[in-house]
């Protein structure tokens, strides 16, 4: 095969696209320098409609089929289309890869593509010096600068003297490779996006086959569309090719070593998370019912979850969030796996519902998917704020179980988690994910179907209880002595006929019940049972320090001790946290980390994981609420350490932050 | 429409069945003399008629007085949260077609704190009966002016009359594309039972108006239908193909603006009787004749089956969109399905 990009593009009928797809890249340019990389950020911005998330995706794509860890985080505001070429409209894409295990999408960008003024505006103090930035020039009119604010050409002026610029016409160029493709100025433009794909894919030396064959199938019905993108794509490889102002091209090596043997693939934390429903419902041999009402950013799930009847999953979208939760309690009472999926504002609608579960004491997951808050708050930014909400938000005591993943694609095995505990302890279980996870992406291994739990349920079948008389009958609340569950009777099971509802109940018998001892009895035993719940103890990485920067403490045996300080955190937070341990510990200090998965109940040893530290520090994108459980639970005096931007914590300033807090512990014990 | 149909999927029971059988053990506690009990019997005597296995049949309601009828049927019921009946009645009954759902359910609760819920389980034709019990007052928080309470009326929180103008749950009903919308009367248990029979057959959503008496805070509210020398006036019986007379009254459609209005019937006026059409297409004269009633004095007032028509049921819908996904991508995979399509392999 020949590797230019000059080879012809034919496109075929409607019914039948035909292009010839030749390989790019086999045959680079020897007069320019290639030099290896240990790892990348790379931020793609523009207008929200010129189509930042769909190359940041393809740009992933790439990067995952080869094989270098990733971490991605897409930043896109709650307007469909803002005013175009404003700051309140930038789109962005952020894409993490490396040759070795990465956990975060990064902190800085080492390169910006800015597709106009607005997109580098917005970005550039994200920037750190001697970043590369490459801007679409065509886009600098004095309008769009105007618009932004700029009253000289920063390109021009000397202000991005920091800076690596690229000063390239994306559109002029997309223009003219364009030009014979018929399509109107206004259609070819759009696939600048796609120019500039390609030249970052030169940059870096990404595969390039199945981007071309994504757009052959994305535009499958519309041929001359997927062939000026697959035209365009390719004349942004070539330019990085000719052109001199690219002397130099990047190699970052496969992470192979940073990855346990096995299948992989590019998972989102929505994606995830629905598979893990679905799974689950396989796994407890279930049919899933989903009620949802439309919520960003939750309503992937339940897109996804729709596409997939054919596994018997029954996907119902609500009139409101209220009657999404209603639905999935009544499918549970008839035997379903069920599932109500939100974010913040819908689970303070659910709220009484939840309690309605808690009372009737049937399995249910409610998935929150959690958003800056307050009220509508930032609907597409993340945040953590919601713990408590699901942790007390109801009247009366109404305890349910939570759980949150730590990555995107955690959100697989969180929600076999959430299902186990739901089915098991029959109770309603919160499942905390949240923006961050939800539209980020990472590697995961496939696991195999037979690593999965095995999440069987028995439902009652006959009789539980013998009356004094000798009358067999059937006790709805007469519970497990192991687990405190009470017994799943379903409708159409002969016999178990019994009424329940969210009166108190008898003890027993499920009738209903004002009586004051037994009212206490059963408010301490729906606590009792969340208490009670069996979930693994808190792993906590506490390892030996590295190097010699500083000496290790010792306790009274004279053995290396463990740390003074622990950083504790859950949820999304996981990356970043991860990240800014190993950069104290990079440098010589002693930390250590562990995070919670299970909220509620907290691990049986995490009192005593506590007390084993003089600190512990706890960062949340919220105002300090697990750091108000554990003060409260455990009397340990946990600092916070907080950020509610919208963003997730980048791991340079959580080093920081951590570091002071072991030095001024460090004062003060001296 | 025959019960084979609406509720084919539903097992049978073994044996013959009598009241007894769907009597529960629970002691009955609502205020001597309400009207709630009359429907109770009248529900638990026509249930054997159906012959549906028992422990296939499930009692949804919310709160308020007549939300605790679930306790008293010897069936699967749940007593869930206030409004929210249909919304969990739905879930069930469109995951488990095997069941029969019925909903209980009062004016506050489905057509005030519900009345989102009520209007979407008849938009969507979920197969649910909904027992709308109507007394027109709130009982259990005693003595409230309800959504169906006339304008003026005098309440504990309307102590000089309540401002606003009821809902007539007919006309709402049928507005919101209801397929089998009826009314009937607490105590007249043979009228009752016969619009039960036609609800049970139904398939998709049905909505039955029952006129309950609160003899503790809105007693005698439907005395006008009830006492034999005003319910003359009052009440219009609706047969589905008979023309529409009541004592010495008719329903005819004025030709020159299309609507409908009362006439004394004179033998010159028998052919121009409106003939009742239950299942006519169009919902607009079932709407006219539930315009008829005045909300006041409840003169002019039809009982029976407004509607009762056949369109798309949504749970039959989507298990048959359940089936036609198999069909075009096959039974579920689950280890395609978690491979998917770009995949790598780290030997």
């Amino acid at each position: 095969m020949t590797s230019q990009v000059s080879s012809p593009i034919t496109a075929g009928t409607a019914d039948e696209p035909h292009v010839v797809v030749d390989v790019l890249g086999e045959q680079r340019n020897p007069a320019k320098e290639t030099r290896r990389l240990d790892r990348v950020i790379i931020r793609f911005a523009g207008d929200s409609g010129d189509g930042m998330q769909l190359t940041g995706d393809r740009f992933t794509s790439e990067t995952a089929s080869f094989g270098n860890d990733l971490s991605t985080l897409p930043n896109f505001p709650a307007e469909i289309r803002a005013p175009a070429g404003t700051l309140p409209g930038v789109s962005s894409f952020q894409l993490h890869f490396a040759d070795h295990d990465i956990l975060t999408p990064g902190d800085a960008p080492d390169v910006l593509v800015a597709m106009n003024p607005a997109a580098l505006k917005a970005n550039l103090g994200d920037l750190p010096r001697g970043a590369e930035i490459i801007v679409d020039t065509d886009e600098f009119t004095k309008r769009a600068m105007a618009k932004v604010g700029w009253p000289a050409n920063p390109l021009e002026d000397g202000s991005l003297t920091a800076f690596a610029v690229h000063p390239v016409p994306l559109t002029t160029l997309t223009l003219e490779a364009l030009k014979d493709s018929g399509l109107a100025r206004k259609d070819a433009e759009r696939a600048k996006n796609m120019f500039a794909l390609g030249l970052l894919s030169w940059m870096y030396h990404r595969p390039t086959e199945n981007t071309e064959a994504f757009l052959l199938r994305k535009f499958a019905k519309k041929p001359e569309i997927a062939a000026a993108n697959v035209t365009a794509f390719r004349a942004g490889w070539n330019f990085g090719e000719t052109t001199e102002d690219f002397a130099v091209s990047y190699e970052v090596a496969p992470a192979s070593a940073a990855f346990p043997t096995g299948t992989y693939r590019n998972i989102s934390g929505n994606l995830a998370l629905s598979y893990g429903l679905i799974a689950a419902a396989k796994q407890s041999e279930l049919p899933l019912f989903l009620g949802s009402y439309p919520i960003t950013p939750a309503s992937d799930i339940l897109h996804e979850l729709s596409r997939h009847k054919n596994f018997g999953v029954r996907t119902f979208q609500a009139e409101d969030e209220i009657a999404a939760i209603g639905a999935a309690l009544g499918a549970a009472f008839g035997g379903a796996l069920a599932v109500t999926t939100t974010s913040g504002p819908g689970v303070a609608l659910k709220s009484e519902t939840i309690g309605l579960a808690v009372s009737l004491e049937l399995p249910l997951l409610v998935v929150d998917i959690q958003r800056g808050g307050p009220s509508t708050g930032l609907p597409t930014k993340t945040e953590q704020a919601d713990l408590l909400q699901a942790m007390y938000g109801r009247n009366g005591e109404a305890p349910v179980p939570v759980i949150a993943p730590a990555t995107a694609a955690d959100c697989f095995s969180a929600a076999l988690e959430a299902a186990r505990i739901a089915l098991t302890y029959r109770t309603p279980v919160f499942l905390l994910s949240d923006g961050y996870l939800a539209n980020g992406s990472e590697p995961w291994r496939i696991p195999q179907i037979d690593e999965l739990p095995d999440l069987r349920v028995e439902f009652a079948s006959g009789p539980n209880h013998t009356a004094a008389d000798g009358t067999e009958e059937f006790w709805p609340y007469l519970r497990d002595p192991q687990t405190l569950a009470r017994p799943w009777a379903v409708p159409g099971t002969p016999g178990l006929e019994h009424r329940i509802g969210g009166i108190e109940k008898q003890d027993g018998t499920g009738n209903i019940s004002y009586d004051p001892a037994n009212h206490d009895l059963m408010v301490r035993t729906r606590q009792a049972k969340i208490d009670g719940i069996a979930v693994p103890d808190l792993e906590v990485d506490d390892p030996p320090p590295t190097s010699g920067g500083g000496t290790p403490s010792t306790s009274g045996g004279g053995t290396p001790s463990r740390a003074r300080t622990l950083v504790l955190g859950w949820g999304s937070t996981y990356g970043p946290i991860t990240a800014a341990v190993r950069r104290i510990r990079r440098s010589g200090g002693q930390v250590a980390q562990a995070h919670l998965r299970h909220l509620n109940p907290f691990p049986a040893n995490l009192g005593k994981v506590l007390k084993d530290y003089d600190r512990v520090v706890v960062p949340e994108m919220n105002l300090g609420q697990l750091a108000h459980l554990l003060r409260a639970k455990y009397l340990v005096d946990a600092r916070s350490f907080t950020q509610v931007t919208g963003l997730p914590f980048k791991a340079e300033q959580l080093a920081e932050a951590i570091t002071a807090i072991m030095e001024e512990s460090a004062d003060v014990d001296v | 429409m025959s019960t084979s149909e609406a509720l084919s999927l539903v097992p049978k029971a073994a044996g013959k069945q009598t009241m007894k059988d769907f009597k529960s053990d629970q002691e009955v506690r609502w205020c001597p003399g309400c009207g709630d009990y009359a429907v109770l019997a009248a529900v638990q005597s026509f249930m054997p008629e159906l012959g549906l296995a028992r422990e296939n049949v499930v009692f949804v309601s919310g709160i308020g007085c007549s939300s605790r009828f679930p306790y008293y049927m010897n069936t699967y019921g749940m007593h869930s949260i206030h409004g929210r009946a249909p919304a969990i009645a739905t879930g069930l009954a469109t995951s488990r077609r095997d069941l029969s759902v019925w909903v209980v359910t009062g004016d506050g609760d489905a057509l005030s704190i519900g009345g989102n819920h009520l209007i979407h389980a008849l938009r969507r034709n979920v197969n649910l009966k909904i027992l709308l019990f109507n007394n027109r007052i709130y009982g259990l928080t005693k003595g409230q002016y309800s959504p169906t309470s006339e304008t003026g009326k005098i309440t504990k929180s309307t102590p000089m009359g309540s401002l606003e103008a009821p809902f007539n749950p007919v006309s709402l009903a049928i507005g919101a594309e209801a397929s089998f919308v009826a009314r009937t009367i607490d105590s007249d248990r043979k009228h009752l039972q016969s619009v039960l029979r036609a609800a049970a057959d139904h398939p998709g959503t049905a909505l039955v108006e029952i006129y309950q008496n609160c003899n503790i805070f809105n007693d005698g509210a439907f005395e006008a239908l009830k006492d034999s020398t005003t319910s003359q006036e009052a009440v219009i019986r609706l047969e589905h193909g008979e023309p529409i007379r009541f004592g010495t009254k008719g329903v005819v459609r004025d030709a020159a603006t299309g609507e409908l209005a009362v006439i004394e019937v004179t033998e010159a006026d028998e052919d121009r009787l409106l003939v009742h059409d239950a299942h006519a297409a169009n919902p607009t004269t079932a709407f006219a004749l539930s315009r008829l009633a005045d909300p006041d004095t409840l003169h002019h007032t039809p009982i029976g089956i407004l509607r009762d028509v056949v369109r798309p049921v949504y749970d039959t819908d989507m298990a048959d969109q359940l089936d036609l996904a198999v069909t075009r991508q096959g039974a579920g995979d689950l280890a395609g399905l978690l491979a998917g399509t770009d995949t790598w392999t780290v030997p």
